[in-house]
């Protein structure tokens, strides 16, 4: 019985070597083309997932794109009504001084509804004295104001003058208000869709490239608001950053990399950084609101507040990319620089700082852009501010780009749609011009060993 | 070496300025006076002399906060707010060495209930608000009290039309959401027996019950930005939106304001105090701070001018509903004589 059995297994055995020796594997069977084909399907789908994930997120960034885009580029431009503008010496300067200081202060509103109600004369009653006065921005005073005393000559003549119409009647011509729906359900009654026609067929309304929106500060009227306060204000906010979170940044990557002993301590500040990076950025707010406002007493909504606080959250990042910087640095440049007799501060400050330097910079400027798109820490120490005037240093209050955004994108007025967007759009370019200018430098210095 | 000079110039800068007195008036406070705040600042600001004051939107209660702080130029001198100043918020001030407040009201503001204009206009009650969004409301018999479970509006009431219960609104973070509570569901929950009774017996049971709002998903925290409200109105006609009146006045070719109590949210109705669901809106100054601070006195006689908070001024413009004109001489007087608040 045993042997019977021991005989059947040394059968199997040798059956199971001689399958494997006498016949090697059939490359032409269906069962190996059907799993090549497998294999090959699984390569192809692969690369589909891949393909289709890459489609998936340019087709977000052109979705995001086009609508940022497409509501946005009108806010370029700006609706202009051309009126026939008295410049009545009697109503600017009655006694014909010629005194700037006189001229200055006459009011070039009189002058402006007075040529209003000379194209619509049949307009008397009151409220509608008040709508069609509404066809011209509140803002163009100033503009006529600063004609006048650019060029006097114009007083006591009657020129065609393009005025910067208001807002209601801009988003009229640009489209956004449909004239075609109930009267009472609209922005403008019938009467000021009457005079817009009416101007239109004067060929006295224009579209025209809109240069105040990137030379005005804030403002309530969106037909003067402009973006230059916020620009400026971000331009600040991230010279103080700068200046601050990049030489102690570098200075702390380089003490770590190249000096620090390894020990307990180290690994600590090592293991703190790298949370540090990962803090919300809100926190680092609220320590701003709490160190420099209430302790060092700093004055609230001051760029160099908003710049002392995203120094701290650009820190880690800086000082995590610095110090992948310098350890990509070959340690034979460092042998060699002290085998030459070169100090380690030598060595650090003359062939390893240098050579780490493109990285380091790459680093910081994309620190620097995340610190230019931030609102939240911002929100805490007083930049979330409606400020109009254009910030002279960093001391006056200041608001950044990003919170210009959240801040028009709050507002009831609807022509601040398309503002929203616009700014949008110069918040996104500038971001591509420091992604850009990061990517620049480190094709230009980068070194391959 | 790099490092501590950088640090000491900044920081030198920095304290330079500190010590700089304030040449600008610095305001805080609600974000439903923002829009109106603001553009008196800037009217203000290019007809005087002035520096434009700085506004922040910080909230009703994060403003008082802020300049119930202190007295001096680090402190803002004046707060917005969307509702009156608390007696705890007074005695802060008044701890803090601000004894003397002065208490202006700027006008009203309807809050509405809206969807768009292509749904059928809505007529609701304050109870059927109610039923609609507390979280907690009376059982079918009336005697005991239950989670919501009303899914449509014609479940609560036959004539309401057969669609879901969608209301976006905002968080309650927001001053509108406050308002909201406290002029809708707070004062309809008493007309329902089984709640009345919870007032003697269970105060602060009471109280959850009035204020809690359901969150079940009927009602959706669409954020503090009004804008988005209206965005989603427009492309879902279901859905009902609370927000402020002056972004009804600016969509008016979009969206419809629902009947309360039967009346139209209107600038005439409002403004008649006939539409039910209106607050009154103030700022606070700081007394001590005028004389000290340039142009306090000239801003307050802006915001109290005609042109800007009168019937025709340039805030009923933006939306804002002016109250009548004895009670604008009144408030008028009060902020120029400073007259002291008292509670």
């Amino acid at each position: 019985m045993t042997d019977m059995a021991s005989l059947m297994e040394d059968r199997a055995a040798a059956k199971v070597i001689s399958d494997k020796v006498q016949k090697p594997v059939d490359w032409d069977s269906p069962k190996i083309a059907r799993n090549i084909k497998k294999r090959y399907a699984a390569e192809r789908r692969f690369k589909i997932y891949g393909l289709s994930a890459i489609g998936v997120a340019l087709l977000a960034l052109f979705v995001l794109a086009f609508s940022i885009g497409s509501k946005g580029y009108t806010a370029f431009f700006q609706t202009y009504v051309q009126l026939e503008i008295n410049f009545d010496p009697a109503e600017i300067d009655p006694n014909g001084t010629g005194d700037p200081a006189v001229i200055g202060k006459a009011n070039f509103d009189d002058l402006i509804k007075k040529a209003l109600l000379a194209r619509f004369p049949d307009v008397t009653d009151r409220r509608d004295k008040r709508d069609l006065y509404g066809v011209v921005s509140g803002g163009a005073s100033y503009d006529l104001r600063e004609r006048v005393m650019e060029n006097p000559n114009l007083i006591g003549q009657t020129r065609k003058i393009w005025l910067i119409s208001g807002d209601d009647f801009d988003m009229l011509n640009k489209g956004y208000i449909d004239a075609n729906v109930d009267e009472g359900s609209r922005r403008l009654n019938d009467k000021e869709i009457g005079w817009y026609d009416a101007l239109v067929s004067d060929g006295a309304v224009e579209k025209k490239f809109h240069s105040r929106f990137f030379t005005s500060g804030d403002s309530r009227e969106p037909e003067l608001a402009g973006i230059w306060g916020a620009a400026v204000g971000s331009f600040y906010t991230l010279l103080v950053t700068l200046f601050l979170s990049f030489p102690i940044g570098v200075l702390a990557a380089v003490y770590l990399e190249e000096f620090a002993p390894k020990n307990r301590f180290t690994t600590i500040v090592e293991v703190n950084i790298n949370n540090l990076a990962a803090v919300p950025s809100i926190v680092f707010g609220l320590l701003g609101l709490e160190v420099y406002l209430n302790v060092m007493h700093l004055p609230r909504s001051a760029p160099v507040v908003g710049g002392l606080t995203l120094a701290l959250m650009t820190l880690p990042t800086i000082i995590i990319a610095s110090r992948a910087a310098i350890k990509a640095v070959p340690p034979s440049i460092r042998q060699a620089a002290l085998g030459l007799g070169a100090s380690p501060v030598q060595t650090v400050t003359h062939h390893v700082l240098p050579l780490a330097m493109p990285g380091i910079l790459t680093g910081t400027i994309i620190g620097m852009a995340q610190a230019l798109g931030e609102t939240a820490p911002l929100l805490m120490i007083g930049m979330v501010a409606f400020i109009v005037d254009i910030p002279g240093g960093a001391l006056d209050p200041a608001t950044v780009l990003p919170v210009q955004i959240y801040l028009w994108a709050d507002s009831p007025e609807r022509a601040f749609v398309e503002k929203t967007s616009a700014a949008i759009m110069v918040l996104l370019a500038f971001l591509i011009l420091m992604n850009g200018l990061a990517v620049y430098l480190r094709k230009k210095f980068e070194r391959k060993w | 070496m790099k490092k501590t000079l950088a640090v000491a110039a900044l920081m030198s800068v920095a304290f330079a300025g500190a010590a700089q007195a304030r040449d600008q008036i610095r305001i805080v406070g609600s974000s439903t006076v923002f829009p109106f705040a603001t553009a008196v600042a800037e009217e203000f600001g290019k007809t005087t002399s002035f520096k434009t004051p700085v506004i922040e939107s910080t909230g009703s209660g994060g403003g008082l906060k802020l300049f119930c702080a202190g007295v001096g130029e680090q402190h803002p001198d004046i707060t917005n707010a969307s509702r009156r100043i608390k007696k705890s918020e007074v005695e802060t001030c008044a701890k803090n060495g601000i004894a003397e407040v002065t208490e202006v009201k700027v006008g009203y503001d309807g809050i509405v209930l809206s969807n768009s204009n292509e749904a059928p206009e809505i007529d609701l009650t304050k109870e059927q608000i109610f039923l609609a969004l507390a979280k907690t409301v009376p059982s079918k018999d009336g005697n005991s009290l239950v989670d919501n479970f009303y899914t449509t509006w014609s479940e609560i009431d036959p004539s309401l039309p057969n669609i879901k219960i969608e209301v976006l609104g905002p968080p309650p973070t927001s001053g509108t959401r406050d308002a909201f509570t406290e002029l809708v569901l707070e004062e309809a929950c008493n007309s329902f027996p089984a709640i009345k009774a919870l007032k003697d017996s269970n105060k602060d049971q009471h109280k959850a019950v009035c204020a809690g709002v359901r969150e079940d998903g009927a009602y959706v925290e669409a954020g503090e930005n009004d804008n988005l409200i209206v965005q989603k109105l427009e492309a879902n006609h279901d859905a009902l939106g609370i927000f402020g009146f002056s972004f009804l006045d600016q969509n008016g070719d979009k969206l419809q304001g629902s009947k309360i109590e039967g009346v139209s949210p209107t600038f005439e109705a409002i403004s008649a105090g006939e539409y039910p669901v209106s607050r009154s809106l103030y700022f606070y100054v700081k007394n001590a701070h005028v004389g000290t601070i340039p142009g306090m006195k000239e801003y307050l006689a802006e915001f109290t001018s005609e042109k800007a908070f009168g019937d025709e001024g340039y805030l009923a413009d933006r939306g804002l509903i002016p109250m009548d004109a004895a009670e604008r001489e009144a408030v008028r007087n009060a902020a120029t004589n400073l007259a002291p608040l008292s509670m």
